[in-house]
């Protein structure tokens, strides 16, 4: 038990406000559960005001994209000298923008499926049909697309005929400036959760993703039910260590820090290949990571109550 | 790079089948049918943020209750409870405290209705009330035949007795007595059962229009002559701008209109009492059905309503509500004029909450509502309003909640979202120049 009292911050105005709530109310019951005093924070114009009237030993963040996961929030707390579970707000930017943590990944010798990442402005300079058309000349078809930044499926389309293409994209860029066409790369899908501990960085037992539609959109994440997980993943042992070994890699080449969680596609050969990286992972009811804690025999509120220790003993970084 | 050590055992909790196999939901299996569209939604996730105050929400139809007199109410409350507590806070009938079912037949008297307080239920909300009428009425596959747009919760409601709605569609008068009659001559010749019409004819929610005077005994007439009955729904009637009150259905064909009421609208919405007002033979299945579903309807709140209508002055009331609700809607026209884009399209309510807004061609407001999140604005998609996938180039704006200054600074921003909007459809080939002229109420989208 611990005598710890933390403020977990989660809503914001991101698009994924919803899901953020779900996971700060999930995770502040864990933490009480293991004894630690919480109080549940909305990020919002209180929030600095809240910090310096009441101290919190720690900020755990539950929030998720936008200004929650892109290291906006993780300066403000930086600022404030408040130590906070999670990635330092000047590694975060790269985790959360995905066409720079797969560039990174790439240069690190790591599979990821071609990509392009293309702003509305190119679009409109070059031509629309002109761009789509050599995308897809180049990658075929189906491809994924997402915008650059932003996570729960929120936007993100699987394209399997090019007449399709103009209609998604512009759904996408209502979610972003800028999106990511991505290669389909058929297989399995996995997401492996990393947490740090005294000896480093851990993989959590992968969860094998598979929607019941065939695509891990919004509806599938968060209706319980339209997606059946086999925690760990049906892979072979060989399998299972490549993917614990890329999340393992892109928590340490990203500069994550405490907590993240890698998606991944396992092809038909073996092959792992890097989809993305979260730095704020779901804790929802239908999230990933409480599910590979279950797996691995640990609960949601023991696997924070460390990483608040570990928040503590760092102390509040003062820039 | 050293292997991490793979966690070797699952754990018990949730259902599992071989090897961890985990839905989440062990009793996908069981459910009704009906609940196979009931999934997570980004779109309802998106509307969690049009709840913070930095978001200029026009889209939620709560009514505006800043004016009503909360300390008297409070007296009212403490009042009740100290003399009539022990009936306040018991079970009631399933039909309704007596009082207040005559008090709402003087409401009703207000737009021309003659009836017995006997003929009154008192419902959970009128959203109850036409729940109960789905239910005693509509078998799976029953065809109901609704305005295009319509309801949103009224959809909702007949989606859950799997009825089919069919669409009318409506011009600036409502709805089309002609599409009306064709969409029943099409039904009948299909086979199918067509139970009832489903008609909002005053200050149209989402549509903001009104059912001309002179069409409405046409409409009675052709649904008397092909044995259907009509469901009136009539929230916002006491809420003319101009202290207009339309004359119900109701009044001029009493055993053939089912007519549903509230106090939401002109009291408060909270405390959820509406009514149903039905022929005798239909009123006693009513109340069976509601007594199934919840017992009776609040007895405390049904004694609050009660005495606000006796003590207080209800019409006065309503009268400043008027007043509020008239000035919200001139700061939304007027911005509206200011900031749209060339192309859009709205209607010009004279009452009720809602202004129903058509975009230039291409646009889809249900894709673009991410972009209006960005932008701190939020408005119902128009294929919330259709049972048919229509309405995708259309939104429900609404006056009621936001100041006047928030409406103009919501339209402000709105403007910008659909200028951004038709630049990105421009560029991806998929809008079309904006047609000129035209009409300019709501009609059932069939781009």
């Amino acid at each position: 038990m611990s005598d710890r009292w933390v403020a977990v911050l989660s809503g914001g105005l991101s698009h994924e406000r919803d899901v953020s709530l779900r996971s700060g109310r999930r995770l502040s019951a864990a933490l009480r559960t293991v004894g630690l005093t919480v109080e549940e924070w909305d990020a919002d114009g209180e929030l600095l005001g809240r910090l310096r009237r009441h101290r919190p030993d720690a900020v755990v963040l539950a929030l998720h994209g936008g200004e929650g996961e892109n290291g906006a929030f993780q300066s403000v707390l930086e600022l404030a000298g408040v130590p906070f579970v999670g990635t330092d707000s000047r590694w975060c930017r790269r985790a959360w923008d995905k066409p720079t943590a797969k560039t990174e990944m790439l240069r690190a010798g790591h599979s990821t499926p071609d990509w392009v990442s293309l702003p509305h402005s190119t679009f409109r300079t070059l031509g629309a049909r002109a761009v789509l058309d050599a995308v897809v000349t180049r990658f075929g078809l189906p491809l994924v697309l997402k915008p650059d930044q932003g996570g729960s499926a929120l936007g993100a389309r699987l394209v399997t005929e090019a007449e399709e293409l103009p209609a998604a994209m512009v759904g996408v860029l209502s979610y972003s400036d800028s999106v990511l066409i991505e290669r389909y790369v058929e297989g399995v899908e996995v997401a492996v959760s990393v947490i740090e501990g005294p000896e480093g960085p851990t993989a959590l037992p992968a969860v094998e993703i598979e929607p019941a539609s065939g695509f891990y959109d919004y509806a599938s994440r968060y209706t319980a039910g339209l997606t059946e997980f086999h925690t760990p993943a049906r892979l072979e042992p060989g399998q299972a260590r490549k993917v614990a070994d890329l999340a393992v890699a892109a928590h340490q080449l990203l500069g994550l820090r405490d907590v993240s969680r890698t998606d991944a596609v396992v092809t038909a050969d073996g092959d792992v290949h890097f989809l993305e990286v979260n730095v704020s992972p779901g804790l929802t009811e239908t999230s990933l990571l409480p599910m590979s804690a279950d797996a691995a025999g640990r609960s949601l509120g023991e696997v924070f109550a460390g990483l608040v220790e570990r928040a503590v003993a760092r102390g509040g970084r003062v820039l | 790079m050293e292997s991490p050590e793979l966690p070797p055992v699952l754990r018990g909790g949730q259902p599992q089948g071989p090897r961890g196999q985990r839905s989440l939901d062990p009793h996908l299996d069981r459910y009704a049918e009906r609940t196979a569209g009931m999934t997570a939604s980004e779109i309802r996730a998106l509307f969690s943020v049009a709840s913070r105050p930095e978001v200029v929400s026009l889209a939620g139809g709560m009514p505006n209750l800043a004016a009503l007199p909360l300390e008297s109410l409070a007296a009212e409350v403490a009042r009740l409870v100290a003399t009539e507590g022990q009936t306040a806070l018991q079970y009631g009938s399933a039909h309704g405290v007596p009082e207040l079912r005559e008090q709402i037949v003087e409401v009703m008297a207000l737009e021309g209705i003659s009836a017995h307080p006997d003929d009154v239920v008192v419902t959970v909300g009128s959203q109850m009330a036409l729940d109960t009428v789905a239910r005693i009425f509509c078998d799976p596959g029953d065809v109901i035949i609704a305005e295009a747009p319509s309801y949103v919760g009224a959809l909702g409601s007949f989606a859950a007795y799997q009825a089919e709605v069919v669409h009318v569609s409506m011009d600036d008068e409502g709805l089309v007595p002609d599409d009306l009659r064709q969409a029943l001559e099409a039904a009948e010749r299909a086979g199918k059962r067509v139970k009832f019409l489903y008609t909002i004819p005053n200050f149209h929610n989402p549509a903001g229009v009104t059912l001309a005077v002179r069409r409405r005994a046409e409409v009675l007439e052709i649904c008397a002559r092909h044995g259907v009955l009509v469901i009136e729904d009539n929230p916002y009637g006491l809420l003319g701008f101009d202290n207009q009150i339309y004359p119900a259905l109701r009044a001029d064909d009493p055993d053939n209109v089912i007519y549903l009421g509230s106090f939401s609208k002109i009291f408060a919405s909270g405390l959820r009492v509406g009514w149903a007002l039905a022929p005798h033979a239909v009123r006693e299945k009513l109340v069976l059905a509601s007594e199934s579903a919840t017992l009776c309807p609040p007895t405390f709140n049904q004694l609050l309503v009660s005495r606000y209508l006796s003590t207080h002055d209800w019409k006065g009331q309503i009268k400043s509500y008027r007043e509020v609700y008239r000035e919200r809607r001139d700061a939304m026209l007027g911005a509206l004029e200011q900031h749209m884009p060339a192309g859009c399209q709205w209607t010009r309510p004279d009452g009720g909450f809602y202004v129903w807004l058509t975009a230039p061609e291409g646009v889809d407001t249900k894709a673009m509502l991410p972009r209006a999140i960005t932008k701190r604005v939020a408005y119902v998609s128009g294929t919330a309003f259709h049972a048919n996938g229509f309405g995708s180039r259309q939104m429900r704006l609404s006056f009621c909640y936001p100041t006047p200054d928030r409406i103009r600074e919501g339209v402000r921003r709105l403007g910008g979202v659909l200028q951004d909007e038709l630049e990105l459809l421009n560029t991806f080939g998929t809008v079309r120049p904006p047609a000129l002229g035209g009409p300019q109420a709501p009609s059932p989208d069939t781009a």
